[in-house]
């Protein structure tokens, strides 16, 4: 294999990784022999077996609380470029969260390397290149990074398997960095969880997302009663409804937002914009309701219903609860 | 207080977008182009900020001729100043090479505050924030679904993924504010009268001390552009009374109920 040394930073929440670690773990032991994890929470540790078992063989590790206190892009960006310095990997792979984004976008800064982000695919041959996928994912771009190392791509959740390598435990290694006085000016003074009414949207096997062909965001009730009658299912949104404050930003679907890949989609009043499309189109299937039979969305859609939603919806409410009995 | 606006004039998003086959740079002619909507925000919880506290908004944006556009708009909407950086060179800038570009720019002008959208909507690299802060060696404050300012310091619910984090920030910083932060005005014809009259910088690379900041120095080269597979098309039904019915037919075959 081509490349030396190929890192994944992973997010860990209460000791777990999250699920885009694992996933871009189990690429990266396809592109390097030598698989390492990089992690900011005091938790970490915790994460060592299961970050292991996907193909780390080192976990860095910085556990000091100093780093959960503040916002983690500058403080993680100085330890990593020192990281980087001493033990000079070929590829860094971010998952494209919030915390992947900032510490990646400050690091490529610091270092002055180019970063490709939104990747979809990671590939290595006379150099890495990165697949993403643009207006609305109609086409696929590949791009090489021909800047200093180490190259730096941010993945899209969802797009690689999470595959156990059966390996053992990573080995930890502490950071040692200190978190700088000056990172104190960007404190996080609480961390305030939704209240998840069902399952996460990334997870949940059934997603049903609303547009702007609700009419009246009253109207996400019908969703809610829907996913509520179907069981695991979870409610996303189109950007338009988000951006007109309807729903919040985190049940955004789209190239600005999640990217969900259930068994079913069920894309509600949407007409199914670029924006959209490419973050639900690996459903493995897409039922598409809308009163314009012109809707994009329809050329998406195993299964489209031209109609009324707001006439629809009920109905399939009872549907769906007659069948389940 | 001085708040730096960041905007991009980008191709419509609900039009389909080509690429260049032989440079793989953004073709931009004959397509439609608007302020990114992401952008609207930006300034709207720029405006909100100096109305209520005092202050200025300069808006700044990197782009061809056209990208004017943009910043007219901004400034139509209550923006005090424009900036535009536009060179042939810097076709094709990268992340970074558009993040060093901006920071130099706002460099040049002061800031208390810079204010950006959290991606843009046709490149969506979504890290050109947390680079020009790095640049400016300032805080980012990033994807702000609320905001508030108390004395010197930034209140922010900033979006995670679990749900968000309160976070409290000293000024100077980056802010990235998320799409429905708020409700961005439209420009009043009174504004867009006015924003002929504000001031409007036109700057070259050459100003900001940069030295071939565009493609001929990014560290990356799109190598193939091809088409996406399409999904096969399925079955489009009107509803005749029994949409439902079909829909909840096709969840049970489909085994999820």
């Amino acid at each position: 294999m081509a490349l030396g040394k190929v890192w994944v930073f992973a997010d860990i929440d209460a000791g777990k990784p999250a699920p885009v670690a694992l996933e871009l773990l189990s690429k990266a032991r396809t592109l390097s022999d030598t698989v390492e994890a990089v992690a900011f929470s005091k938790d970490a540790e915790a994460a060592a077996a299961e970050l292991g078992a996907h193909g780390a063989g080192t976990l860095y590790a910085a556990t000091d609380p100093a780093y959960g206190e503040v916002l983690l892009g500058a403080p993680a960006a100085d330890a990593l470029a020192s990281l980087v310095e001493e033990h000079k990997p070929d590829l860094l792979l971010f998952g494209m969260t919030y915390d992947g984004r900032d510490v990646a976008g400050r690091l490529a800064a610091k270092l002055g390397v180019p970063v490709i982000a939104n990747g979809l695919d990671v590939s290595d041959g006379n150099g890495v290149s990165v697949s993403t996928s643009i207006f609305g994912a109609t086409l696929n771009v590949s791009t090489k990074f021909d800047g200093g190392a180490p190259a730096i791509a941010i993945i899209r959740p969802k797009s690689f398997a999470a595959e156990s390598s059966g390996g053992a435990a990573a080995k930890v290694v502490p950071i040692t960095t200190p978190v700088d006085e000056k990172h104190r000016r960007a404190k996080v003074v609480d961390r305030v969880a939704d209240v998840a009414s069902g399952p996460k949207l990334e997870e949940a096997p059934v997603v049903i997302s609303g547009g702007r062909g609700l009419g009246d965001p009253k109207n996400f009730e019908l969703l809610e009663q829907l996913a509520q009658a179907i069981g695991n299912a979870a409610v996303g949104a189109s950007r338009a409804v988000v951006d007109a404050g309807w729903v919040p930003y985190s049940m955004q679907v789209g190239q600005t937002g999640k990217t969900v890949k259930p068994a079913v989609y069920i894309a509600v009043g949407i007409s199914g914009a670029m924006q959209h499309t490419v973050g639900m189109k690996g459903a493995k299937a897409i039922i598409a309701i809308n009163k314009d039979e012109n809707a994009p969305i329809f050329k998406l859609a195993d299964l489209g219903v031209v109609g009324d939603v707001l006439k629809i919806l009920p109905q399939l409410v009872d549907e769906v609860k007659a069948r389940k009995g | 207080m001085k708040v730096v606006v960041c905007v991009k004039q980008i191709p419509d998003p609900n039009s389909t977008g080509q690429l260049d086959p032989q440079t793989h740079f953004l073709k931009r002619e004959g397509v439609e182009v608007v302020m990114d909507p992401g952008d609207e925000f930006g300034v709207e919880a720029a405006l909100q900020l100096v109305e209520k506290h005092g202050g200025e908004v300069t808006v700044v944006s990197m782009g061809p001729e056209r990208g004017l556009d943009a910043v007219r708009k901004a400034l139509a909407m209550g923006a005090a100043k424009g900036i535009l950086i536009s060179d042939e060179g810097l076709r094709g800038s990268d992340a970074l090479t558009t993040a060093r570009v901006l920071a130099a720019a706002i460099k040049r002008e002061g800031f208390d505050l810079v204010i950006t959208a959290t991606e843009s909507t046709d490149g969506y690299t979504g890290v050109v924030p947390q680079a020009i802060a790095e640049l400016l060696d300032v805080p980012a404050v990033t994807f702000a679904k609320s905001l508030e300012l108390d004395g010197s310091t930034l209140k922010v619910k900033r979006q995670t993924e679990a749900g968000y984090d309160l976070v409290e920030a000293s000024l100077p910083a980056v802010l990235s504010v998320t799409a429905g932060v708020n409700e961005p005005r439209y420009p009043s014809l009174k504004g867009i009268m006015g924003a002929k009259s504000k001031p409007l910088d036109r700057l070259a690379p050459a100003d900001l001390d940069l030295a071939g900041a565009g493609a001929a120095t990014a560290g990356q080269t799109i190598t193939e552009v091809a088409a996406a597979p399409e999904r096969a098309a399925g079955e489009v039904v009107r509803d005749e009374g029994d949409g439902a019915k079909r829909i909840a037919d096709f969840l049970v075959q489909r085994k999820v109920i």
